[in-house]
């Protein structure tokens, strides 16, 4: 089986937001990164698919050069093989866009299944999955908790308002995961060594224009300064009194 | 006028609230809205949706299951049918599912979780968070089909009393992914995204044998749910589905109280824009307190239950 997985370096949730100077977009200064929080759970499920399954894995992503340490990470953890599409700033890249490169991509490889991350938590878009799926003609399952791939078909769950709903599908299929899913597990001391000077394909894509285009970026703005009202249960009625006459929320 | 299609997420017989608030947001640019409605209980839905100012719904009939991509398909049609210029849908579980499919479609990208909308110079453009929150973007489109998914709470339902043309369409078939069942809630448990006041625990409950301190206090107000943060749901005290923060659900309930939570950026980012803030917390000094309203310095497990009581009782009057 042709498994790929699909990942994003992003900021680290400790990064601090700052505009640059142009106003359209962040100041990355500073900023540390890793792979999106639920990209780790993507890969994890691509390696339980490919040990219950065989086939192999293919490590994917739009990013710099950079990327390759996240890249490599997940070589380490047992994928096969990894590519970068080299972006300078897959940030700025709208999720059609980002889809149209990635789908090129999967669809050379030739994957039956192709793993997501639920969100990146970066542009935060959750949408790149469903897109990517509808441009290949794939079906595709989001925010997955629970899955089971046998033969040519498989059955998900997804947590959704209402409760969790047991869905069918076809393979070829792209799963957008979501936490629950799974623990992705640590690389080994003998799989990082094993990976340390493994090449990792870089290579040009087809950039499709952004139909989204960003006019302005600024900060929240600030909350007003609160007050705190007393301390233990004796500042109990002080709260119910703002809560209903001040906020009027109760 | 121009059209938007929107996709309405119904329970009951009657539309949720975040479609109707998904309507609000369509209105509220200036723009009809033709609703496309699907699923057991859908024409009784549809023939209520006059009260939120929709003039015209199309009933998808026929399907046994709901399958995302063949709905996908049906609303691209409605879309390419009245040559409507934007489609939007609720940033529901299913609104989140179904948006990007349609988007692709129609090849047009997709806003997604939009906070704020506007139209300037008869084209729209929209606010939507980065980093969850850390960041505001303001952004215009070129797509030939503008695709938004609203953030439930954000956006006002309207309140009109028009008439609602129902239509029928078959319903596509052919689903690759079809929904053979939802196992529904044990309890009639409001989700925290479409909850208007949460009730959020953090690693001050000392244990997960606490948190029904934060379940009272929750029932306390009614129509309430209960979150938390990464740190207690990472130590497996609470849900996966209950936590808030950048990697977990960003929430903007019109009340959020923040127990035992000290007020990390990332869980900051998830509950930022939730109108009124309450934080509880026994370190006068926790980052929570510069985002909150109202704080109350102390002892969780003393001031919880004293004010589950209070709200009770203030409730009653």
């Amino acid at each position: 089986m042709k498994i790929v997985a699909c990942i994003k370096r992003v900021p680290t949730t400790e990064a601090q937001a700052k505009v640059a100077g142009d106003g359209k977009s962040l100041d990355t200064a500073g900023w540390q990164y890793m792979a999106s929080f639920y990209d780790e759970i993507a890969v994890e499920e691509a390696l339980k698919t490919k040990e219950k399954l065989g086939g192999d894995v293919t490590i994917v992503t739009l990013g710099p050069s950079e990327a390759s340490k996240e890249v490599r990470e997940f070589l380490a953890r047992g994928a096969d093989n990894g590519v970068i599409l080299k972006d300078a700033d897959p940030a700025a890249r709208d999720p059609r866009s980002t889809a149209k490169a990635l789908a090129a991509k999967v669809k050379a490889i030739g994957a039956d299944l192709v793993f997501v991350g639920r969100v990146a938590t970066d542009r935060d878009n959750a949408a790149v999955g469903a897109m990517l799926a509808t441009y290949l003609d794939y079906a595709c399952v989001t925010e997955v908790i629970a899955l089971d791939i046998s033969g040519s078909s498989g059955v998900a769950k997804r947590e959704t308002e209402h409760g969790v709903e047991t869905v069918e599908f076809t393979l070829p299929a792209v799963v957008t995961c979501n936490k629950g899913l799974n623990e992705p597990r640590r690389a080994s001391l003998k799989g990082i060594m094993a990976v340390k000077t493994k090449p990792i394909a870089e290579e040009a894509f087809e950039s499709t224009a952004n139909q989204a285009l960003v006019t302005k970026v600024e900060l929240p703005a600030a909350r007003k300064a609160g007050r705190i009202l007393g301390e233990g249960a004796a500042a109990v009625p002080a709260l119910i009194e703002a809560l209903r006459n001040e906020a009027r929320v109760l | 006028m121009s059209q938007t299609i929107v996709f309405v997420e119904h329970h009951n017989g009657t539309a949720r609230a975040a479609s109707a608030q998904c309507i609000g947001a369509a209105l509220s640019a200036g723009h009809g809205v033709i609703a496309v409605i699907s699923g057991s209980g859908a024409e009784q839905a549809a023939a209520t949706l006059g009260k939120v100012g929709v003039t015209k719904a199309i009933v998808l009939t026929g399907a046994p299951n709901h399958s995302p991509d063949a709905i996908a398909r049906d609303i691209a049609k409605v879309v390419a049918d009245n040559d409507a210029k934007a489609f939007f849908a609720a940033a529901t579980s299913t609104g989140k599912d179904i948006a990007p499919r349609v988007a692709a479609l129609l090849d047009s990208t997709l806003f997604s979780d939009v906070t704020g909308l506007s139209t300037e110079g008869g084209s729209l453009t929209v606010v939507r968070p980065w980093l969850a929150g850390k960041a505001i973007a303001t952004l215009s489109s070129s797509a030939p089909v503008f695709c938004a998914t609203t953030r439930l709470n954000v956006f006002a339902a309207q309140s009109a009393d028009k008439s609602c043309e129902v239509v029928k369409m078959a319903a596509g078939s052919g689903g690759k992914a079809v929904v053979t069942s939802v196992a529904a809630k044990a309890t009639e448990k409001l989700d925290v995204k479409e909850a208007p006041v949460v009730v959020s625990g953090g690693r001050g409950m000392k244990g997960p044998e606490h948190f029904h301190l934060i379940e009272e206090l929750a029932a306390a107000f009614g129509s309430a749910a209960t979150g938390a943060s990464r740190a207690v749901v990472d130590a497996g005290w609470r849900p996966h589905g209950e936590q808030v923060g950048q990697t977990g659900k960003t929430v903007s309930p019109g009340l959020y109280i923040a127990v035992g939570i000290s007020g990390a950026i990332q869980h900051l980012a998830g509950m930022r824009t939730a109108k009124v803030i309450v934080a509880i917390n026994k370190d006068a000094n926790a980052p929570i307190f510069k985002v909150a309203d109202y704080g109350i310095v102390g002892d969780a497990f003393e001031i919880v239950p004293a004010l589950t009581a209070a709200v009770k009782a203030a409730k009653k009057h």
